[in-house]
């Protein structure tokens, strides 16, 4: 072995990262080389000064506490989805049943099992434009967004970019939608920001679109090819029904 | 699927041990104690927001990768407006024999000179002698975290070390 092969595997050495027999060539080279044993001194000297601990940081206590308390608020917050699988479900839904058919009739409060995932899904468009947040992959590029979201969700998201048709994609993210994490796929029309979540839908029935209005902005929902699909936009309704239009029944020329 | 409690519990026992883990890496990433605390904080609740994906494992660094990607989204943003420095493997690597440091330098460093070297680095550079080195990964477990290839991780270890090398040479010298 000569320097230049042995200087390129000294760091990989000093961390045991090179197999057995690399290792015996290293370390005969080392010891006919005091040059090389010299620049394998001087890494393992600030190696283990590295060591030193008060080079490493300590989470502080008042952190630690205040990510135990929030962690408890945020479990409180998803508790809700645990009351579905109580045994006492099974009785409580006749009589819910019965509940929902009263509230349904109310006109204050028509149809408010949708309307949940609406106002959440209008809450989580919100949130990403409020924090900055909204793509975790951001790309125009169907073929990158889609594989990011490979062992982050245990579905695989249909991603379409529309660009030709005036609503290019912008990029992805992982989301939480209706007790489910949800792959948000981000389009933009001029200003106007299109989160879209797609999640899979329980068997493969399919859903009509039907589109509701919360706080100004325009939620579209629909289920196809066992994929459930939620639009949020502030884009104007016609406009945005052009978007799902194209969503549900990709033109030829779209490649998916 | 786990409700609120239960996974509450497991998630205090899988993955808050790492909380050390995860305040330093930020703290290194970020430079700045209050920063690393909201990356932190931030990253912890997102963890536990996706933690029915995580299929059991290595913990520490299921919980590194996610506050390293918050890290570095903070850092995109914060770096906005400034004259954003590309970071480039080769560029950022200078030529390693062109200082001949003794061994006697290497030893003298103080802990100061360490720590501001050390945050000299580019950000690449500094989270993998930090991972490597403080946090004793394998290189296989940095190629995780990071979501760069075996290889990469291998030579830009190396390139981080010889650039963190240089440096504090240079700093011993300007003290003596």
């Amino acid at each position: 072995m000569d320097c230049p092969i042995a200087q390129n595997l000294l760091d990989a050495y000093l961390d045991g990262e090179v197999d057995a027999l690399r290792n015996s060539e290293i370390a005969d080279h080392l010891h006919g080389c005091a040059g090389c044993a010299q620049s394998l001194e001087e890494r393992q000297t600030i190696r283990s000064r590295l060591k030193a601990p008060s080079l490493y940081f300590k989470a502080p206590d008042t952190l630690q506490k205040s990510i135990r308390h929030s962690l408890r608020q945020a479990a409180k917050a998803e508790a809700p989805s645990r009351w579905f699988n109580a045994p006492w479900v099974k009785f409580a839904i006749p009589a819910g049943a019965a509940v929902l058919v009263l509230i349904t009739l109310m006109p204050l409060y028509r149809n408010p099992a949708s309307d949940r995932v609406a106002v959440e899904a209008v809450a989580n468009h919100v949130r990403s434009l409020m924090v900055d947040h909204l793509a975790d992959v951001g790309s125009t590029d169907e073929h990158t967004v889609k594989p990011w979201f490979n062992g982050k969700v245990n579905f695989s998201p249909p991603v379409t970019d529309l660009a030709k048709q005036g609503f290019p994609l912008i990029g992805g993210r992982l989301d939480y939608l209706d007790n489910n994490p949800v792959a948000a796929l981000v389009y933009q029309r001029d200003k106007h920001i299109i989160n879209v979540f797609v999640w899979p839908s329980a068997g493969s029935r399919e859903i009509d679109s039907s589109s509701s209005n919360q706080q100004g902005y325009h939620v579209i929902r629909w289920a196809r090819a066992g994929f459930n699909f939620c639009v949020v936009s502030d884009l104007e309704i016609n406009q945005l029904k052009q978007f799902t239009d194209l969503l549900a029944a990709p033109p030829p020329d779209a490649a998916r | 699927m786990f409700g609120g409690k239960d996974k509450l519990e497991r998630f205090e026992q899988t993955i808050l041990p790492h909380l050390d883990a995860a305040y330093n890496l930020a703290r290194w990433l970020t430079r700045n104690e209050q920063d690393a605390q909201d990356m932190v904080q931030e990253a912890s609740l997102r963890a536990f927001k996706f933690f029915d994906g995580f299929r059991g494992g290595d913990a520490r660094s299921w919980l590194l990768t996610t506050v390293r990607n918050t890290c570095y989204t903070w850092l995109q943003q914060n770096r906005r407006g400034q004259a954003m420095t590309q970071f480039d493997e080769e560029i950022h690597t200078a030529d390693e024999d062109s200082l001949n440091p003794s061994a006697l330098a290497l030893k003298n460093a103080d802990m100061e000179m360490l720590q501001q070297s050390l945050e000299q680095l580019p950000d690449e550079f500094r989270e993998v002698i930090v991972l490597r080195d403080l946090e004793e990964l394998s290189y296989k477990q940095i190629a995780e975290v990071t979501n760069v290839p075996l290889g990469t991780v291998m030579s830009r270890l190396a390139r981080a070390r010889a650039r963190l090398k240089q440096i504090l040479c240079s700093g011993v010298k300007e003290k003596s």
